[in-house]
C-alpha cells in the first residue's frame, strides 16, 4: 500500500463526456490514458510520478472493467520491456518512470524497442526529476530521444496541454511506427487544474485478445541484417512520417503577431515561465496574449525544420528557451540557421544560464538580456533605466541553517546506523558505499556513512574493486527496493561469483519506502494483486550466499553492533550479508494508528509508548542526537541561570519507537531518558495494583520530602 | 520589413494574480494548508493553480508549495509554477527559520509581501549535534522579517494549533483568514475545512487561533520572555534555619553576585544538604576576597555558577534521587497528557559499568579496585550491561530510592573525593594568574561548562577541559590570554571528538 491513497480520486476517472475534471497533473494524465484506448499500463514508481504508479494501481479495478492489464513492474527496464507487446499487436501501452535514472535503466529495452518500431502507439511518460526538490544528479532525458530515435512531447504545464499530448503521443507513434516520450517536469506532474473530460474507450484488441492469437515476424527482431533495416527506416521512413504529422496536426503552437523583427523559440515545459517573465515586463496580458511571437515546441524532438524556417521567416532576432545541458535544441536550429546561411541573429545560452533550473528570476533576466539587445525599445522604462534603489534586506546566509531531507521520527533505519556509527567508533572508519534509498540519508550527518551512490541496487556492486579483500572489509548498503530492482544479480549474484569477502547490510523495511511505500516482493502487507511475503533471505540463499543474518528488530541497536562486528570480524570467507528488517514507521503509522484510536474508543486497553528526557538528568551534551538526529528529538533551553548549553528534549511527536533507550544503553550514554507508557483503558486489577503502587511510592516519596529543603521554581 | 514592435501598457488584470507561496518543513501538512487554499479560491470564484514538489522533500526536508489565483472568466489564465523573488504576494512560512529561508530566496519584498511565519523552531540536524549551543539565532530572523515584509505576522502557530489539538495548517490558515491577504470572508475559509471533511473540530479550533493570533498582529509579535525564574524554599523549620543563615551569607555579597550565588546554593544544598551549601559559600567567599568591584564582581559571578556545577556533581545517587522525587512523577503526568483513568508505567534507562560501581565504593577502597585493571574487569562482568527499570513498581522503585538516600554516605565515596581534587585544582589553576590577569582567571573558571556528560561523554569533557587547561598554560603572560581560551573554549563545544580544538591549540602553537 502506498504512503497516499488514491481511492477516492479514482472515482473521478469514471467521467465522461461533458464532464469536467480537477486535480492534479498525474490524475489527469491517467484519465487520458483511458480515455485513449489504452490496452495495457506499467511502470516503475520515483518521483515526481510515483504518484501516477499509486493513481494506477488504485484505480485497478475501473482498468480491469476495461480490459486494461496493470503491471507493477520490477524496474523501468522491465517496464520499458513491456512495451515490446505494442511491436506486434496493435495495442496501445504506456509505462511510465522518472527521468533521467529510469530512462537511464531502461535505456537497454528502449533501444531495442526503437530499432524494432511499433505497430500500436506505445507511450513512455517520464516525471523530469530536475531542478529545485529534485533527488538525483541533474541530467536531461532528451539526448536519449536523440540516440535511439524516438520522438519526445514536452507539453504546455496546463492539464489541457497535458491531456491532448497524451491523445497526440499515441496517434504520433502509430503514424510513425515510433515510440514517444511524453515528458512531463516535476512540477507539472503536481500542478493542479481542470480539464473537459471524454469517454473511457476500452482497448478495441485487449492482451487476453491477443495472446489467443500470437504473432511474429522475425523482421522486427534486433538482429542483423534486420537491424541495419531498422536504421534505414527510422531515418526514411518514420522521421519523415512523424515530421508530416507533427506538421499536419499542428502539434506545436504558434502564438502573437505574425509580423515582428523577433521571436522566441520555447520548450512546451517552460511557457509559463517564460509568459509570466513576458507579463511582469507589460509584454503579455493575464491569459498569455503576447505581443512577441513564440514557437512552443510541444515537441522538442524531432524539430521540424519547415516549421522553424517559416517562424523564422524575416525576423532578425531569436531567442531559445531550453532549460538544462547540454542546449541540444540551440544546437540543432543553429546548424538549420546556418546551413541555410540564415542572417538572424540566435539567442540562447547567452543570454539565459547553461546550467540550472530556470526559475521565475532567471527567465526574466534572460527575456529581458534577449529583448535589451534585440528590441529595446519594448522594455519598460524601469528595467532600462531603474532608479529606485532596492531596500538592503540583511543577509541571513551565515544564520539559516540548511535542512536536507532525513530520516522520519521513529525511522526502522536510524538504529542501524546508530549501531553502524558505534562499530566505527570501536573499529575505524572503514570503506562503506552507499545506495539509493531513505538509508542513502545515513551518509548525511550525523551519522556520515557511507561515500558514494552509483544507482539504484549497485550498492554492493559499487564495492566491487574491493571484493579482493584487504586489511579491512568494505561494507555497502542496499535497500529491499534496490534489492528488488537491480541489487540481486548486479549485487549479491557478483558478489558470489567473484568470491567477494565483504560485507552488505539489507536495510529491509517492508516497502519500497522513499518512492511512497510501495509493495514489493517481500512486503510483509497482504496485497490482493500482487505475490508479496517472498523473504530476501530465502532469495540471498538461493543465488549462493551462506552467511546470512536476519534482525527482525532493527531499534535492538545492540544487535545491530554486535552483528555488524561479527559480519567484519569473522574468519568466514565469503559475501557476508545482514538483511536488517523493521517496518517503515511512516507506513506503520498510517496503518496503526486509526486501528489504535478506534480501539481506545472501544474501550479495548491500549497502551502508548512515548520517550521523555529528565532535563535534571541531561547534562546537555547532545550525544544522543549525534547518534540518532530524529525530529522528535530535539533540544530546549532552560530557564536555568546554572546552565548554558540547551538540554535534550523530546517533543510530542514522538511515536516511541524505542531508539533513545536503545541507544543510550548501548552507546553507554546516560540516565536521562525514559519512557513512559500512557496505559488507556486499564483493567480493573491493573487499576487496583496501580493504586496500591502509588500509595506506597507516595509514602516513601513524602517521607523522604519531608526531611529536606525542598526548592520551587516560580515562574515570574 | 516588420515593424517595429512598441512596448504595451501592461495588462492591469495581471497585476491582479494573487500569488501565494507556503515554506514547510516535510511532515508539516503544507499539502493539506494548499489543498484547503485552493478549495477556497475555486469555491469564491477563482481560477487557480497549485503546485508542489512532493519528492525526497517530504521527508523533514525544506518544501515549498506555490498557489495563484484570479477571478475566473471565460478565458484560462496563465499562471507560473513557481514564486519568483520579489513577486509574492503572500508568503506563508511554517517555521522560524524557514521564515529566514523565504526572506533569503527573495520571496518576501518590503513593497507587496504580506508574511505570516510561525516562530516556533523545528531545529535542525546540524544545530542540535553540536556539543555546546548550536541553536540559530531567531532575533536575527526576526530583524530581518520586518525589514523585509510589507505586513508581518509572526505567532507561534504550531503551539496555537497544538493547544488546539490540532496540526500547523489549521493555525496558517486561521492566520491567512484574519492577515486580510486574501479577499474572501472568514466563513468562507471555514466552509474550505469543512469541505475537506477531516478532523474539522480540531481544525476549525486551530484555524480560530490563528485568526486571532492575526487580528491581534501587534501583540503576536511578541518580545521573547527575558525574566528569569526564582526559586523558593521550604521544609522542616530547622533547616529551614539553616537556610536563612546561608541565604544571610549571600546577602552580605555584592549585588551582581547575589542571584547566581542564590541559583548555586540552591543547586548545591538541595545536591546534598546545607553543610555542603555552606561549603560552596566558603569557596565563593574565598573568590570574593580576591574580587573587586572594579570589574563590577566578573570573577565571583563566574565561580558562584560554576562552583555549583563543579559541587553538584551527575553520580548514581543524584540520578536515583531526581528520577524518584514525586515532583518528576507529576512533571511527567503532565507532559505526557495524561487523563483521568489511564495509568503510566515507566522505564529507565540504566547502564553502569565498572566505573560507576568504583566510584560508588568508599574512596580508599574504590581508589584501589580503580587501580587494579582486574577487578574493574569482574565489576564490568558483574555489572555491566543495560538495565531497564521500571520505576513505577515497587522493586525497581525501592531501589532507587534507596540509592537516592545515599547522600549520608556520599562524602565517603571514591566519586567525592576525585570531585573535590578536580575542583580545588581547577580553582587553584583558575585564580592563579588573577593578580596579573584578571579576564585570564574570569575565562578559566568559565571552562568547567566544558565537563558535561557520563561516561564515555563524561571522560572526553574531561580531556577537553585538561587540553583547554594546559593550552592556558601556554598563553599566560600574553595580551590576548583570555580572548584565545574564550575561543579554545568556543572550538571544544563544536565538535564531540574535539578536531576544531585541535585544531585552535596547533595555532597557538605555531605562534608561541
Amino acid at each position: 500500500m502506498a504512503e497516499r491513497s488514491f481511492k477516492a480520486e479514482v472515482e473521478h476517472l469514471r467521467k465522461g463526456a461533458g464532464d469536467t475534471f480537477t486535480g492534479e497533473g498525474i490524475l489527469a494524465i491517467t484519465k487520458a490514458l483511458l480515455e485513449n484506448g489504452v490496452g495495457y499500463v506499467g511502470g516503475y514508481q520515483g518521483a515526481p510520478i510515483s504518484h501516477l504508479m499509486d493513481v494506477l494501481a488504485d484505480a485497478e479495478e475501473l482498468m480491469a472493467e476495461l480490459g486494461v492489464r496493470f503491471e507493477a513492474n520490477a524496474s523501468e527496464a522491465a517496464a520499458a520491456a513491456m512495451l515490446a507487446a505494442s511491436v506486434h499487436y496493435p495495442i496501445r501501452g504506456a509505462v511510465t518512470f522518472k527521468g533521467p535514472v529510469g530512462v537511464n535503466v531502461a535505456s537497454d529495452a528502449l533501444a531495442n524497442l526503437c530499432s524494432s518500431g511499433v505497430n500500436g502507439g506505445a507511450l513512455i511518460i517520464v516525471g523530469e526529476d530536475y531542478g529545485e526538490g529534485s533527488s538525483i544528479m541533474q541530467e536531461r532525458s532528451h539526448g536519449f530521444a536523440m540516440k535511439s530515435q524516438f520522438w519526445l512531447l514536452d507539453p504546455r504545464p496546463n492539464l489541457p496541454s497535458i491531456t491532448k499530448a497524451v491523445k497526440d503521443g499515441f496517434e504520433l507513434s502509430e503514424a510513425s511506427n515510433t515510440p514517444v516520450m511524453l515528458m512531463v517536469r516535476i512540477r507539472s506532474c503536481h500542478v493542479t487544474g481542470s480539464f473537459e473530460t471524454r469517454d473511457n474507450v476500452a482497448p478495441p484488441l485487449t492482451v487476453k485478445q491477443a495472446i489467443a492469437n500470437p504473432q511474429s515476424d522475425f523482421n522486427r527482431v534486433v538482429l542483423p541484417p534486420m537491424s541495419y533495416v531498422h536504421e534505414q527506416d527510422k531515418i526514411k521512413n518514420r522521421w519523415p512520417a512523424a515530421e508530416k504529422f507533427i506538421t499536419e496536426n499542428k502539434l506545436n503552437e504558434v502564438f502573437g503577431p505574425e509580423k515582428a523583427p523577433l521571436g522566441i523559440v520555447v520548450q512546451g515545459g517552460m511557457y509559463n515561465g517564460l509568459i509570466r517573465a513576458l507579463q511582469r515586463l507589460g509584454l503579455a496580458d493575464v491569459f498569455g496574449k503576447t505581443e512577441v511571437p513564440i514557437y512552443c515546441l510541444n515537441v522538442t524532438y524531432p524539430i521540424v525544420r519547415d516549421e522553424f524556417d517559416a517562424f523564422c521567416a524575416g525576423k532578425d532576432h531569436i531567442l531559445v528557451v531550453e532549460e538544462g545541458q547540454p542546449e541540444h535544441i540551440e544546437q540543432q536550429l543553429g546548424a538549420f540557421l546556418y546551413k541555410a546561411g540564415a542572417k538572424l541573429k540566435l539567442y540562447g545560452k547567452d543570454v539565459l544560464p547553461m546550467a540550472g533550473e530556470y526559475t521565475g528570476q532567471v527567465m526574466l533576466d534572460g527575456v529581458t538580456a534577449f529583448l535589451k539587445a534585440a528590441a529595446p525599445e519594448m522594455l519598460p522604462g524601469k528595467v532600462r533605466a531603474p532608479n529606485a534603489e532596492a531596500p538592503q534586506i540583511p543577509d541571513l546566509s551565515k544564520t539559516v541553517p540548511i535542512r536536507p531531507p532525513g530520516f522520519c521520527t521513529g525511522c526502522p533505519e536510524r538504529p542501524i546506523f546508530a549501531g553502524m556509527k558505534l562499530v566505527e567508533q570501536e573499529l575505524g572508519k572503514h570503506q562503506i558505499t552507499g545506495d539509493i534509498g531513505c538509508h542513502l540519508f545515513g551518509s548525511l550527518p550525523p551519522f556520515e556513512i557511507g561515500g558514494a551512490t552509483m544507482g539504484y541496487g549497485l550498492g554492493p556492486a559499487a564495492n566491487a574493486a574491493f571484493d579482493g579483500g584487504g586489511e579491512r572489509r568494505a561494507i555497502s548498503m542496499l535497500g529491499d527496493g534496490g534489492f528488488w530492482h537491480n541489487g540481486l544479480s548486479s549485487s549479491i549474484g557478483n558478489m558470489v561469483f567473484n568470491k567477494s569477502d565483504n560485507v552488505v547490510v539489507i536495510v529491509d523495511n517492508y516497502y519500497s519506502a522513499a518512492t511512497g511505500g510501495q509493495d514489493v516482493l517481500s512486503s510483509r502487507a497482504h496485497n490482493d494483486t500482487k505475490s508479496t511475503g517472498n523473504p530476501i533471505s530465502a532469495a540471498l540463499k538461493g543465488v549462493g550466499v551462506e552467511w546470512i543474518r536476519q534482525i527482525d528488530y532493527t531499534y535492538d541497536v545492540a544487535k545491530v553492533r554486535d552483528t555488524v562486528r561479527e559480519a567484519l570480524l569473522t574468519d568466514f570467507k565469503g559475501p557476508k550479508v545482514i538483511v536488517a528488517s523493521s517496518e517503515c514507521m511512516l507506513n506503520k503509522q498510517r496503518r496503526e494508528k486509526p486501528l489504535r484510536t478506534s480501539a481506545i474508543k472501544e474501550g479495548r486497553r491500549v497502551d502508548v509508548p512515548r520517550f521523555g528526557v529528565d532535563a535534571d538528568v541531561c547534562t546537555g551534551d547532545h550525544a544522543c542526537i549525534r547518534l540518532s538526529g530524529c525530529p522528535s528529538l530535539s533540544l530546549k533551553r532552560l530557564d536555568d541561570p546554572l546552565r548554558d548549553d540547551p538540554v535534550a528534549h523530546i517533543d510530542q511527536t514522538c511515536v516511541g519507537c524505542g531508539n533513545c533507550g536503545e541507544v543510550a544503553d548501548a552507546a553507554v550514554l546516560c540516565p536521562s531518558f525514559y519512557r513512559a507508557d500512557v496505559v488507556h483503558n486499564p483493567g480493573g486489577f491493573e487499576r487496583w495494583r496501580a493504586g496500591l503502587r502509588g500509595r506506597v511510592i507516595g509514602w516513601l516519596q513524602e517521607r523522604r520530602a519531608g526531611k529536606r529543603l525542598s526548592v520551587v521554581e516560580t515562574a515570574p | 520589413m516588420n515593424m517595429a514592435l512598441q512596448q504595451q501598457t501592461p495588462d492591469a488584470r495581471v497585476g491582479e494574480i494573487i500569488k501565494l507561496a507556503v515554506l514547510a518543513v516535510g511532515g508539516q501538512g503544507g499539502g493539506v494548508l494548499t489543498g484547503w487554499i485552493e478549495a477556497l479560491a475555486r469555491a469564491q470564484g477563482y481560477a487557480c493553480q497549485a503546485t508542489s514538489v512532493a519528492g525526497v522533500a517530504q521527508r523533514t526536508g525544506a518544501t515549498i508549495y506555490y498557489v495563484e489565483m484570479t477571478p475566473k472568466s471565460d478565458q484560462a489564465p496563465v499562471f507560473a509554477l513557481a514564486p519568483s523573488g520579489g513577486d509574492v504576494d503572500v508568503m506563508i512560512a511554517a517555521e522560524m527559520m524557514e521564515v529566514g529561508r523565504s526572506i533569503m530566496r527573495g520571496f518576501v519584498t518590503p513593497d507587496r509581501t504580506t508574511l505570516i511565519g510561525s516562530t516556533h523552531r523545528a531545529l535542525a540536524v546540524s544545530e542540535k549535534m553540536a556539543p555546546g549551543d548550536g541553536i540559530a539565532d531567531a532575533d536575527e530572523v526576526r530583524a530581518a522579517a520586518e525589514i523585509a515584509a510589507q505586513r508581518l505576522i509572526l505567532a507561534d502557530m504550531d503551539r496555537l494549533a497544538i493547544e488546539q489539538g490540532s496540526v500547523i495548517s489549521s493555525s496558517l490558515f486561521g492566520a491567512l483568514a484574519g492577515s486580510g491577504a486574501l479577499p474572501f470572508p472568514r466563513a468562507a475559509f471555514e466552509e474550505a475545512i469543512r469541505a475537506g471533511g477531516k478532523g474539522v473540530e480540531a481544525s476549525l479550533r486551530g484555524f480560530a487561533a490563528g485568526y486571532a493570533a492575526a487580528q491581534g498582529a501587534a501583540a503576536a509579535v511578541e518580545a521573547p520572555s527575558v525574566a528569569a525564574a526564582s526559586a523558593q524554599v521550604s521544609g522542616p523549620a530547622a533547616l529551614m534555619k539553616e537556610w536563612q543563615v546561608l541565604m544571610a551569607r549571600i546577602a552580605a555579597m555584592p549585588g551582581p553576585v547575589q542571584d547566581m550565588a542564590k541559583a548555586g546554593l540552591a543547586k548545591v544544598v538541595d545536591f546534598q544538604d546545607c553543610a555542603y551549601g555552606g561549603e560552596y559559600l566558603d569557596h565563593l567567599e574565598g573568590v570574593l576576597a580576591r574580587d573587586s568591584a572594579a570589574r563590577d564582581w566578573a570573577l565571583s559571578a563566574a565561580a558562584a555558577k560554576y562552583i555549583a556545577n563543579a559541587m553538584a556533581y551527575d553520580d548514581i545517587i543524584r540520578v536515583a534521587d531526581l528520577k524518584t522525587r514525586s515532583t518528576r512523577f507529576h512533571r511527567i503526568t503532565g507532559e505526557m497528557n495524561v487523563e483521568e483513568g489511564q495509568l503510566v508505567e515507566l522505564t529507565e534507562f540504566f547502564h553502569p559499568r565498572a566505573e560507576e560501581i568504583a566510584s560508588l565504593m568508599p574512596a580508599k577502597m574504590g581508589a584501589k579496585w580503580e587501580a587494579n585493571p582486574r577487578r574493574m574487569a569482574m565489576l564490568d562482568r558483574w555489572f555491566n550491561k543495560g538495565r531497564r527499570l521500571r520505576t513505577h513498581r515497587l522493586r525497581s522503585f525501592v531501589m532507587l530510592h534507596l540509592l537516592g538516600g545515599l547522600k549520608g554516605y556520599r562524602r565517603r565515596t571514591r566519586r567525592h573525593e576525585v570531585e573535590q581534587e578536580h575542583l580545588k585544582k581547577w580553582l587553584r589553576q583558575s585564580l592563579a594568574p588573577l593578580e596579573r590577569d584578571y579576564a585570564l582567571s574570569v575565562e578559566l573558571l568559565k571552562c568547567r561548562r566544558l565537563i558535561k556528560g557520563y561516561s564515555d561523554t563524561h571522560a572526553r569533557g574531561l580531556s577537553k577541559f585538561a587540553t583547554v587547561m594546559e593550552a592556558a598554560k601556554l598563553l599566560d603572560g600574553r595580551e590576548d590570554a583570555a580572548d584565545w581560551v574564550a575561543r579554545l573554549r568556543e572550538a571544544a563545544l563544536q565538535d564531540p571528538d574535539g578536531k576544531a580544538l585541535d585544531g585552535a591549540v596547533q595555532t597557538i602553537r605555531s605562534f608561541i
